[in-house]
């Protein structure tokens, strides 16, 4: 298939639409209700069946007001039912968007000789359809959606610009953004007014999964990959024309890898905007799934190690009988798994901190001196909490186990300071002074 | 979108042999909607308590994909596409698909549940659609049908449809009791049944995998959207009339059947009317009221108790600020301590912040209720029965005082307040513990003298009432 005009259109449409619906999911994801571009624009069915009862015309501006109209009252219903039955928001939701959608089921069914109006068509939307039917601006035949959604486009930019500082603050913390003299309800409001206006506005020419995929998933996907709100949004509108363009492309080629001829634009719109957040979700530097666990992994890495240098100090300790084949020991003493327990001797092997002679390891000055540090922590951390937590002798092996691995030189410094320098701790153990050298034995 | 039309006649026909149940049309599809409520009704609760009540909207969008795979695959292998057994389980198994992406994305990232659900929802529905896309514009392409999962056709069910329905629900059904105790634990508190042993994940996996197994099969009688109203409208409805898990749940079943009975058989009444639609309205209607009338949690019955209570309190209110003016008035007249003239209306007014209306309908009510009777020169009195409330008010409110004082270590001038909340819900033990605890000098029933001295409009001034507070001992 060639790419012509009409799929350029296609493309500026859904991303017009996708950019103005990512702009603001950020603020719905946040404020965990992602679910609610979902219950408007399935409530709106009634707003618009109303409508177009009343006009008679498809596409008219009566339309637009009914459905907004029906969109913001869900959110206030919502709220009502939330907050006057104390029922759960998302089950309030539920409750609102179901009763309001088979109303609208209801009244175009009932009308239905004199109506011609698919729901089929109002949820999947028609974007293929939407470049043919074009208006004149400045003496440009542009399609009529591109223009309503750069609009709509423009009012959410405007609307994010003039109140950011109110929408960050009412969005993470509602409570101090009334102590600071915000309205969060009047945010709320307004933004759910928007939501429900672009909702409208993009999924009658991009269609209703599109609306929804592109309020939540790309805004979801960015808030996997940065940690300020600036960049989220910007991340997140990159993220949504990435996925218009890209669905296009996936739909016109695609389905011909697998013998067929094209598909839904929009379908593939969400299924790209999907594969874009499971990329985010597995591969993000901060938050994603692997790097997560690759972190957990060297972390768990770095105590095993230092586990095996503390009890091979601890064996060295027992000069009048150094215990035989600590190889063995080793494996039996650390609970760990036996990967990471090879890993983390491979690794110590490596950096020069233990040798294997025979049935032994054996601590280099290196590692003696790294494993004197950590035993220095763990037995000042014995003696502070000791003194100054009342922990009973028998419990505070398990507490300094776990804080000696978070311990540095200053805070050594400082826990010897508070702890009047003692030569031994609680359970009789002499603990290593911190400038003996290193080989001195 | 197709309904009981098969009915003739004039609607009093209609409904008659709707409701005889003459055609076998009809009863099979009230049978079917009937108990597929009792099975959404039932799984609704739990979900409802586990806070996932979206959950049936995030799977029910999901089953789409796996709808459209099945048939891509039944006629790639040269089958029939509409093999409607082969159908729901590409929806069952899309759906599963769909339920573990969304417990997995909430559990395993920083994203809330709410984002996972709406995630889940857009991108297995934009795979169906684009697969329903492929599947319409191939070759073999008599796939019309399937659109049909969206919106239900509950009127052209079939008896077999109906023993689907039937069997699977029962099923899910079974399994709730079975599981209840468990499924109860995991709703209120899951991090205690994780500590009682429970498999909190192999456990929280089955609930959500019985809601797709409700939603796969209630696919063909309400559709895919309105399957979710079934899943949320009862269990929320049934939630304002009780606070027992065993009362909900057994409420929620009959709720739903309730709706999809009723719903069904409106929507053969007259012609153009989508069953589906028609059943959620019904269930919608229910919600309405329980959310006004529900005993446990309704608006009007909060608000009812709510009134109730003020209207208890500031009667209380009322007579203890009678009595301290009697008090006063018989201390500084150096009366009878037992007589009870009747005290200025203006003074008694001006002994709280309450509004003149407030106080006129407090007062009102008072004297309709037979506590205080009218004297003349804008007085009132106490008739017996609201001598001894008062009484007994004075002296629960001066004992608190008393423990606030001797024991809180508060400030006298601050015990007011304290006390002022307090004594409307003393009960006799709290009582008769207080005055062990505080061995009154007076013995059970006097009323102790005020530990603070009492502003007053009355004749004395304040400094006299606090003398007199210690004369009266």
């Amino acid at each position: 298939m060639t790419w012509t005009t009409l799929d350029t259109w296609i493309v500026i449409v859904a991303a017009l639409g996708a950019a103005s619906c990512a702009l603001l999911g950020n603020f719905l994801v946040l404020r965990r209700m992602s679910m609610m571009g979902d219950a408007i624009s399935h409530a709106v069915l009634p707003g618009l069946a109303v409508g177009f009862l009343l006009t008679g015309s498809r596409h008219s501006f009566a339309m637009f007001v009914g459905a907004a109209i029906v969109g913001v009252l869900t959110a206030v219903f919502t709220e009502w039912i939330r907050k006057f039955g104390r029922v759960e928001r998302s089950a309030a939701m539920g409750v609102v968007f179901t009763t309001l959608f088979a109303l609208g089921l209801v009244l175009i069914v009932r009308t239905a000789d004199r109506v011609d109006l698919d729901p089929g068509c109002v949820l999947y939307g028609a974007i293929e359809l939407t470049p043919l039917d074009t208006i004149s601006v400045l003496g440009f035949e542009i399609p009529r959606a591109a223009l309503v959604l750069s609009i709509v486009l423009l009012l959410d930019i405007a609307f994010v610009i003039v109140f950011f500082k109110e929408l960050q603050i009412s969005s993470f913390d509602p409570e101090l953004a009334t102590t600071l003299g915000i309205r969060s309800s009047v945010m709320h409001y307004a933004l759910m007014t928007l939501v429900a206006i672009t909702t409208v506005a993009s999924f009658e020419s991009v269609g209703s999964i599109l609306v929804i995929a592109m309020l939540i998933v790309p805004p979801a996907a960015a808030h996997l990959l940065t940690d300020r709100l600036r960049s989220m949004l910007f991340v997140s509108l990159g993220l949504a024309v990435i996925s218009a363009l890209l669905g296009h492309l996936s739909a016109i080629h695609v389905p011909g890898w697998f013998g067929y001829r094209d598909t839904s634009t929009a379908g593939m719109m969400g299924v790209v905007a999907g594969a874009l957040f499971v990329a985010a979700l597995l591969f993000a530097p901060q938050h994603g799934v692997t790097s997560r666990a690759a972190r957990r992994f060297l972390l768990a890495l770095r105590i095993t190690r230092e586990d095996v240098l503390g009890l091979l100090y601890r064996l060295e300790e027992l000069r009048s009988a150094p215990p035989r084949r600590t190889t063995a020991l080793v494996h039996d003493a650390l609970g760990t798994g036996r990967t990471l327990l090879a890993t983390a001797i491979r690794t110590l092997r490596h950096q020069g901190h233990i040798v294997r002679d025979g049935d032994d390891y054996r601590l280099t000055d290196r590692g003696r001196s790294r494993a004197r540090d950590l035993i220095r922590s763990h037995r000042l951390w014995e003696s502070y909490l000791h003194k100054h937590l009342a922990m009973p002798v028998d419990r505070l092996h398990r507490g300094a186990e776990a804080l000696e691995h978070v311990t540095g030189a200053r805070m050594r410094d400082r826990l010897e300071e508070s702890t009047d320098r003692p030569a031994i701790d609680p359970q009789g153990k002499p603990i290593p002074p911190s400038d003996e050298l290193p080989s001195n034995r | 979108m197709l309904h009981l039309a098969t009915i003739d006649g004039t609607f009093h026909e209609r409904w008659l042999r709707i409701i005889t149940l003459a055609d076998h049309n009809t009863r099979v599809v009230l049978l079917g909607t009937t108990i597929l409520g009792i099975a959404c009704g039932v799984i609704g609760s739990f979900m409802l308590l586990r806070k996932r009540s979206l959950m049936g909207d995030a799977v029910s969008h999901a089953t789409l994909p796996g709808i459209a795979i099945a048939f891509l695959v039944m006629t790639a292998f040269g089958g029939d596409g509409k093999f409607l057994p082969g159908l729901l389980l590409g929806a069952f198994v899309s759906g599963v698909a769909g339920m573990l992406f969304v417990l997995w994305v909430s559990h395993s990232s920083r994203l809330k549940q709410d984002a996972a659900l709406g995630i889940v929802l857009s991108v297995f529905f934009g795979l169906g659609v684009a697969l329903l896309g492929i599947v319409q514009r191939s070759a073999h392409g008599h796939a019309a049908g399937l659109e049909s999962f969206i919106y239900g056709k509950t009127a052209s069910m079939l008896a077999s449809d109906a023993m689907t329905i039937g069997i699977a629900a029962a099923a899910v059904v079974a399994v709730c009791v079975a599981f209840f105790k468990e499924f109860g634990l995991l709703c209120f508190d899951s991090e205690f049944a994780a500590s009682q042993g429970l498999r909190v994940v192999a456990l929280d996996t089955l609930m959500m995998g019985l809601v797709v197994a409700v939603t796969v099969i209630g696919l063909q009688a309400v559709g895919l959207i309105l399957i979710i109203a079934m899943l949320v409208i009862p269990a929320a409805s049934a939630r304002f009339w009780t606070d027992r898990l065993t009362t909900m749940v057994a409420l929620a079943a009959a709720l739903g059947a309730v709706s999809g009975g009723v719903g069904a058989a409106v929507s053969g009444l007259a012609p153009r009317l989508p069953a589906g639609a028609v059943i959620v309205l019904v269930a919608s209607a229910g919600f309405a009221v329980s959310l006004l009338l529900g005993p446990a949690r309704g608006v009007l019955p909060r608000f009812w108790r709510h009134r109730g209570l003020e209207r208890h309190v500031a009667r209380q209110h009322l007579l203890r600020a009678m009595y301290e003016e009697i008090e006063h008035a018989r201390a500084s007249d150096g009366d009878h301590p037992s007589s009870r003239q009747p005290v200025s209306i203006d003074v008694v007014e001006a002994h709280r912040s309450w509004t003149s209306r407030q106080f006129r309908r407090v007062l009102r009510r008072a004297i309709r209720n037979g506590l205080v009777y009218e004297a003349p020169d804008r007085r009132i009195g106490f008739t017996d029965e609201g001598f001894g409330i008062a009484e007994r008010m004075v002296r629960n409110h001066r004992l608190w005082e008393l423990y606030l004082i001797t024991h809180a270590d508060v400030a006298p001038s601050h015990v007011d307040r304290g006390a002022d909340r307090i004594e409307h819900v003393l009960g006799h033990g709290m009582v008769a513990k207080l005055e062990a605890l505080l061995a009154t000098s007076g013995g059970a029933g006097s009323v102790p003298p005020t530990p603070h001295p009492i502003e007053t409009l009355g004749p004395a001034t304040t400094e006299s009432s606090d003398e007199t507070g210690g004369a009266s001992r």
